[in-house]
């Protein structure tokens, strides 16, 4: 992950010759270039709602707001605009959802799931149907603050929105989406399993 | 008044505070406290077993050296960092408590992050889930083909492993090819569409690290060293973390 590597090769002094970078930047790059060909006209009907949770060890803890900005610029081309709704506090000011650290695998349960449940009610303020969280840890966590404190709301990766906004998502690759997008803009609907 | 000087007996002895203010720049300004609890009040684990971070840094000044030790606090703190984003003396609270779950021999320390660190140092891979170079090429290439051969308008779509000069050294949580190998495709996809000349490494392609959060520094190093040697020998311009 994106602060082991770069505070690995600081703290132990190990030479590199390349770039650490992350990938949230490169989507909107390659968003603004053209070469990605994202667009929220399959939500323009639905009208599903969105937030987005900022990875503590991606925006506070290695790039700042800069790329909280490109997140939330990803984020709206994918979803449109009006369907984007900020949790607050957000960007280097986020509360860690408390997936991180390695407290999922800790064994302090009872905590951990106390530690979310700001998390839990910030998410639930927004009214959002999804949460879009790009770190796994956060992924896990925030799926079963949902599931344990009873709201409902999914949790998805960032990779699957946006293939599901280029029209290229297939049947199997729905894993994470609730029965509201199962069956929209599905590419190669006849290889479902 | 009294003219004779009051001193107190002896030399102060060494304290936690004090081993980890040698190893921060600036003393991770672990004197500078003012006491004024913004740390406290925006954290999540305010209040999880009976600590909060402020509590912590002045039991750690006062010398409660055993009382931390015996602490499980440190591991319910995620060293988020929203402490030291919010301090007006930006005191690093998190790296007292990345050396605080330090002062607990390796072997105590919670077995679910132990497990995975040992998993990741058992071969190349560097996988908290213990998966080989071999499974993972071997999840990678079945499943690139099976979406080719069903998904036409992806028969080109690459999932390079080892790949001598490709731009982006890109690095894969575990979770994908051991638990949900479809997860991986929309990546590839997003990859393949923007054109993206990338490839993974056959060492160091787990993007997940244990190790530090273990705070087994030997562990988190040699983690390190091994997917950043892996770019570097495929000469990769660009380290990209998926998360």
């Amino acid at each position: 992950m994106t602060f082991s590597v770069r505070a690995g090769l600081k703290k132990f002094n190990i030479d590199y010759n390349f770039e650490v970078k992350n990938i949230y930047e490169y989507y909107a790059k390659w968003i603004r270039e053209g070469k990605l060909k994202v667009n929220s006209d399959w939500n323009k009907d639905l009208q599903i709602k969105f937030t987005v949770q900022d990875p503590c060890q991606i925006v506070r803890k290695s790039y700042g707001d800069p790329i909280a900005e490109d997140l939330r610029f990803v984020v709206k081309t994918m979803v449109g605009e009006e369907n984007f709704i900020e949790m607050h506090p957000n960007r280097s000011n986020n509360y860690c959802c408390g997936g991180g650290g390695g407290f999922l695998q800790s064994g302090y349960k009872e905590q951990r799931l106390e530690f979310g449940k700001l998390k839990d009610q910030q998410i639930q303020k927004t009214g959002a149907a999804y949460c879009i969280a790009g770190c796994h840890n956060c992924h896990a966590q925030i799926h079963e603050l949902s599931d344990h404190y009873g709201a409902g709301y999914h949790v998805v990766h960032l990779w699957t929105i946006l293939c599901l906004a280029m029209g290229v998502l297939g049947p199997n690759e729905r894993e994470y989406l609730g029965d509201d997008l199962k069956e929209v803009n599905v590419f190669h609907p006849e290889t479902a399993m | 008044m009294s003219d004779q000087v009051v001193s107190l007996g002896g030399k102060k002895r060494s304290t936690f505070i004090d081993k980890v203010k040698e190893l921060l720049p600036e003393g991770g300004n672990l004197s500078l406290c003012l006491t004024c609890g913004a740390c406290s009040s925006g954290c999540p684990a305010t209040g999880l077993d009976g600590m909060d971070p402020r509590k912590f840094l002045r039991m750690a000044a006062l010398g409660m050296d055993e009382e931390i030790e015996k602490s499980d606090w440190p591991w319910m703190c995620t060293m988020c960092q929203r402490c030291i984003y919010v301090c007006p003396m930006k005191i690093d609270i998190p790296q007292l408590v990345f050396n605080a779950r330090a002062l607990r021999p390796r072997e105590q320390r919670p077995k679910g992050i132990l497990g995975s660190c040992d998993l990741a140092l058992k071969n190349p891979s560097t996988s908290a889930m213990g998966a080989t170079p071999e499974d993972f090429a071997f999840v990678v290439e079945d499943v690139l083909e099976e979406y080719r051969e069903a998904q036409p308008e992806f028969a080109d779509m690459q999932a390079p492993i080892d790949k001598q000069g490709a731009e982006f050294f890109v690095n894969q949580n575990s979770r994908e090819p051991v638990t949900e190998p479809d997860e991986l495709v929309p990546l590839w996809k997003v990859l393949h569409l923007a054109g993206v000349d990338w490839t993974y490494g056959s060492h160091g392609w787990a993007g997940e690290n244990y190790c530090m959060f273990l705070a087994d520094n030997d562990a988190w190093e040699h983690i390190t060293r091994t997917t950043a040697n892996q770019a570097d020998k495929l000469g990769c311009k660009i380290f990209l973390n998926t998360e």
